[in-house]
C-alpha cells in the first residue's frame, strides 16, 4: 500500500481535514527534502510523523534558558582526553527537543533553571550566564553531591540531578558518545561466544555440551 | 465523503473472513491459503513489512528522542509495533478499583513484530491443572493433541533450543542454540549454585538458514525492531507475505471490525467493519469466520455481536465470553556485577533476547502458591538509549571506580570515567508465571462508552489474587539469591513488600492477555470446543489467546500457533465435509 496515500485517505472526512492535510503535506514534503539529508522516515507510521514534524517545529526554551544549559552542559559533559563536550555533541538541541517530547520535563527545567539563576544573583549579584567559571563551580559544587548537599538547596540537586540525566542521556546516545564508551555492537556478526582471553580473564568456561551443542561459525 | 452513512457490501464472497494479522490470524491465513481457500483477512492497522518499515540497524542518534518511548511506541522509538497502552480515539475503562493494562497493536502482524520471540510449548500438566491442583478448569485437549503441531510449526517458523527432557518443558526440534554471554554465564554459576536450573532459551530466531525466503540471524540484539530479513518469527513477514503470495488472500489494512454477522439461523455470515480510511461502513461475507483479533478484543466483538439468535452476544449462551481473563504474573530485580565494571569490550549483541533461561523448577506441594514461573535474564554492554546514563548519583558512590571511592553525583571528567567504568555491568532478571483463570477476572462491555468509531468498549474488572503475589514474593526471594550468589549489589526491584504486592505487575501488563473465550466440553461453561469452533455457532472459531483454558507459565505465542494451525487444518476438512 502507498502509505503516503492512506495518509491522504484518512484524514478525508474528518472535522479538520484541512488543517491537518496542510500540515501533513508540509511533513510529506519535509520528509523528502529531510531524505536527502539522510533522515529516513520509512519507519514511522502517519501519526507519528505529523508528531514528529510539530515538535520539530516548536520553540521551548528561551535564548538566555539555552545558554545556560549550553554551559551547564559542558560542565557536566566536558572535554576531554577521550571525547567532546556535551554542546560539541548537540546535547542541549537534544535537551530542547526532549522536554517538548515529555512535558513532565518542562516546569522541573524551566523552574530550575530560574532558581539558578536566583542562586546566582543573591550569590553573585548576576545572570547564571554572566559570572566567572570559578562562580558556577561554586554554585554547582553545593547541588551536584545529594548526600552532602545543604537542606536549603535540595531543590537545586533535584534540578542537577534532571540537567545530570538528561546531558548523561543525551551525550552517550550521540554518536560520539556512543565511540566513547566503546559500545562496538550494532553491526551484523556471528556470535561465537566470549572471546578466549575474556573467559581467562574471568576464570570462566563453556561446558562440553555448549561447546559441542551451541551454535559455532567458527569455520577453523 | 458525503454525509450519508451507507454500509458497501463487498460482492465476492470469501471461503474465510478472518479477523486480525497476529500469530494466531497469521497462521490461519497461511494454512487455509495454502489449502487454496479464498480468504479475506482484516487489519485493524496499517500494512507493515519488517523489510521496509522495520528501525533495525538504526543508531540512537537516530532517533530524535533518542529511542526514549512514546505514546505510539512504549517500548521505545525503534520498537516494532505501533501503538501499546493507548491508541488516540479508542479508549478502554475499568470498574472503580481494578487494574488491567490493555496492550493493542494496531499493523499487519500485530505485536508478533515485536515480541521476545519466546517459544515455548506447554508441557502435559499445563493442560490438566485443575486434576493437580484443584484450581481453575483442564482443558478439552492434551499435549498428545498440540505436539504434532508443535512439531509442524518448530520446523516451519524455526526455533533454537536444547532437548534437555525435562518433564513439563518438552524437547522440540531445535535449532543451536547461541552460547551464553558474559554476564550469562556468571548468572548460571549463581542460579546453579542455588538449585536454579539455567538452560539454552527458546527463541524463534534462526541461527542458520531454514528457507530461501528467510536469512539467517546476524545478531543485532535487535529482534523487538522486527527483522529485515526476516531471521526472527513475525506473522506479517513469516505467514502473511507468503499467504498473500499464494494469491488467495486479500487483506484489507486499517479496517476495524464492527461485529460479527449473523443470518436468521444464527449462523455467522461475515464481519461488518470500518474502514479507517474513508470512514465508511463495510460488510464482507464468509462462509467461516475466525476471530484472531487478541483475546480481549475477540471478546469484545464477539459481545458487541447481538442478535435474535444470540441475544447475549455471539455464541455466549454459556455467558463465559470476557471472563477467565488472566495474564502471566511479572516481577523483576537488578543491579550491577561488580565482577564486569571496567571490563573489555567486545561485541556482545548476540540475539534479540537471553541465550539462557530457568524453566520452572519446583514441587508446589511445599510452596504456598500454585503452578510456576520461569526466570528470563538480561545485562552486558547494550546499545546506549534515552535513559542511559540516568540516575548516576545513585550508583557511583555505592562502588570505587578505578580502585577510589567517590561521592555520589558530581559531574565532568570524573562523571564520564564513571560512565564508561560501569557499562556493562548491569545485569537484571524478570519472572513469568502462571496466574490462575477465575471467573471474578473479566471484560465486558462497558454501558456507556463508544470508540471513536462508536464501537462500545471494554471495561476491565480484573485483579490479582493471594495466589499471584505469593509468586511474586517468591520471585524476589529466588533473585535475591542469584544476585547474592554471583556477587551482584541490587540497585532496583528489592524495596519491594506486602504494601505493594512484592512488586508484582499490574494484571494485562505482561501483555499476555488471555483466557476470555475458552475452549471446553460443557458449553454451559465454555463458549469454544476442544477445536476452537464455537459451541452455539458452528461456523465462528477463535485462534488467539481467548481460547485458553490456563497459559501456564509459558508465554503464549507457540501454542497460540499450534492452536491455530490445528483449527485451520480442522476448517479445511470441515469444509469438505459440509459440516459448516
Amino acid at each position: 500500500m502507498d502509505r503516503r496515500k492512506s495518509i491522504k485517505t484518512l484524514l478525508v472526512g474528518t472535522a479538520v481535514a484541512s488543517v491537518l492535510i496542510e500540515s501533513c503535506d508540509t511533513s510529506v514534503k519535509n520528509n523528502s527534502a529531510a531524505s536527502s539529508k539522510g533522515l529516513n522516515e520509512e519507519d514511522r507510521m502517519a501519526e507519528e510523523k505529523i508528531t514528529n514534524k510539530k515538535l520539530r517545529d516548536e520553540i521551548f526554551f528561551t535564548p538566555t534558558e539555552m545558554a545556560t544549559i549550553t554551559i551547564l552542559g559542558d560542565i557536566i559533559i566536558p572535554k576531554d582526553a577521550v571525547s567532546g563536550s556535551a554542546s560539541e555533541a548537540k546535547v542541549p538541541e537534544f535537551i530542547e527537543f526532549i522536554v517538548k517530547d515529555m512535558p513532565e520535563h518542562q516546569t522541573p527545567m524551566r523552574g530550575g533553571l530560574r532558581w539558578l539563576e536566583m542562586i546566582s544573583l543573591k550569590k553573585f549579584g548576576n545572570s547564571f550566564t554572566a559570572i566567572t567559571e570559578k562562580q558556577r563551580i561554586e554554585i554547582i559544587d553545593e547541588i551536584a553531591y545529594p548526600k552532602k548537599a545543604k537542606a536549603s538547596m535540595k531543590q537545586g540537586v533535584a534540578f542537577f540531578n534532571l540537567m545530570r540525566n538528561l546531558t548523561t542521556t543525551g551525550f552517550y546516545t550521540s554518536e560520539m558518545g556512543v565511540k566513547d564508551v566503546g559500545y562496538m555492537g550494532n553491526v551484523p556478526n556471528q556470535w561465537n561466544g566470549v572471546p578466549d582471553d575474556v573467559l581467562k580473564e574471568h576464570n570462566l568456561a563453556y561446558t562440553e555440551r555448549e561447546l559441542k551443542e551451541c551454535v559455532n561459525y567458527d569455520t577453523k | 465523503m458525503g454525509d450519508t452513512l451507507q454500509i458497501k457490501k463487498q460482492a465476492k464472497k470469501y471461503d474465510v473472513v478472518i479477523v486480525g494479522s497476529g500469530a494466531g490470524g497469521g497462521m490461519s491465513a497461511y494454512v487455509l491459503a495454502n489449502a487454496g481457500l479464498k480468504v479475506c483477512l482484516l487489519e485493524a492497522g496499517p500494512d507493515y513489512d519488517p523489510a521496509t518499515n522495520s528501525s533495525q540497524m538504526k543508531n540512537p542518534w537516530e532517533s530524535p528522542r533518542r529511542g526514549a518511548s512514546t505514546k505510539f511506541r512504549p517500548f521505545g522509538d525503534f520498537d516494532g509495533c505501533y501503538w501499546g497502552w493507548e491508541i488516540d480515539g479508542e479508549p478502554y475503562t475499568h470498574a472503580p478499583g481494578t487494574k488491567w493494562e490493555w496492550w493493542r497493536a494496531r499493523m499487519v502482524g500485530g505485536r508478533t513484530n515485536h515480541w521476545g520471540r519466546i517459544s515455548l510449548r506447554f508441557g502435559p500438566k499445563d493442560f490438566k491443572r485443575k486434576s493437580i491442583d484443584g484450581l481453575g478448569d483442564d482443558w478439552p485437549i492434551g499435549y498428545e493433541d498440540v505436539k504434532p503441531y508443535y512439531d509442524k510449526i518448530d520446523q516451519l517458523i524455526g526455533v533454537f533450543g536444547s532437548n534437555e527432557g525435562l518433564p513439563n518443558d518438552p524437547d522440540g526440534i531445535f535449532l543451536p542454540a547461541p552460547k551464553p554471554r558474559l554476564h550469562e554465564l556468571y548468572i548460571k554459576k549463581a542460579a546453579i549454585s542455588g538449585g536454579v536450573p539455567v538452560i539454552p532459551s527458546r527463541l524463534s530466531i534462526l541461527t542458520k538458514q531454514i528457507n530461501k525466503e528467510r536469512g539467517a540471524c546476524f545478531y543485532c540484539a535487535q529482534c523487538g525492531r522486527s527483522c529485515k530479513v526476516y531471521a526472527d518469527f513475525s506473522s506479517s513477514s513469516v505467514l502473511i507475505k507468503p499467504a498473500v503470495a499464494t494469491g488467495n488472500v486479500d487483506l484489507i489494512t486499517n479496517a476495524m471490525a464492527r461485529e460479527v454477522l449473523t443470518n436468521k439461523e444464527g449462523k455467522a455470515t461475515g464481519i461488518s467493519y470500518v474502514n479507517k480510511e474513508d470512514m465508511q461502513e463495510y460488510q464482507v461475507e464468509g462462509k467461516v469466520v475466525i476471530l484472531a483479533a487478541s483475546a480481549c478484543e475477540s471478546a469484545r466483538l464477539m459481545l458487541n455481536s447481538k442478535s435474535e439468535q444470540h441475544p447475549n452476544g455471539i455464541s455466549n449462551s454459556s455467558n463465559v465470553v470476557g471472563k477467565y481473563l488472566h495474564d502471566s504474573t511479572g516481577a523483576a530485580m537488578g543491579g550491577v556485577l561488580p565482577k564486569l565494571v571496567g571490563r573489555k569490550r567486545y561485541n556482545e549483541d548476540g540475539v534479540g533476547g537471553m541465550h539462557v533461561y530457568s524453566p520452572w523448577w519446583l514441587d508446589n506441594k511445599k510452596l504456598d502458591f500454585p503452578r510456576g514461573y520461569h526466570i528470563e535474564y538480561w545485562g552486558g554492554m547494550s546499545q546506549p538509549s534515552y535513559g542511559f546514563g540516568f540516575d548516576m548519583e545513585s550508583q557511583n558512590g555505592m562502588f570505587p571506580i578505578n580502585g577510589k571511592t567517590k561521592e555520589a553525583g558530581g559531574y565532568g571528567a570524573s562523571l564520564k570515567e564513571d560512565v564508561r567504568y560501569l557499562f556493562g555491568a548491569g545485569v537484571g532478571m524478570a519472572g513469568r508465571g502462571e496466574s490462575i483463570a477465575v471467573e471474578t477476572n473479566f471484560c465486558e462491555i462497558d454501558p456507556s462508552v463508544v470508540d471513536k468509531y462508536g464501537i462500545p468498549v471494554l471495561r476491565f474488572n480484573t485483579k490479582n489474587s493471594d495466589y499471584e503475589i505469593k509468586q511474586a514474593k517468591h520471585m524476589k526471594e529466588t533473585f535475591r539469591e542469584i544476585m547474592h550468589n554471583m556477587g551482584a549489589v541490587i540497585t532496583w526491584g528489592d524495596t519491594d513488600g506486602p504494601e505493594n504486592d512484592y512488586g508484582l505487575a499490574n494484571p494485562g501488563n505482561i501483555i499476555h492477555e488471555a483466557g476470555t473465550i475458552r475452549m471446553g466440553n460443557d458449553p454451559k461453561k465454555s463458549a469454544l470446543n476442544k477445536w476452537s469452533q464455537a459451541h452455539d455457532c458452528k461456523n465462528l472459531f477463535n485462534v488467539d489467546g481467548g481460547q485458553f483454558v490456563s497459559q501456564a507459565d509459558k508465554n503464549i505465542t507457540w501454542t497460540i500457533l499450534a492452536l491455530s494451525m490445528r483449527t485451520s487444518e480442522y476448517i479445511i476438512d470441515q469444509l469438505k465435509k459440509n459440516n459448516l
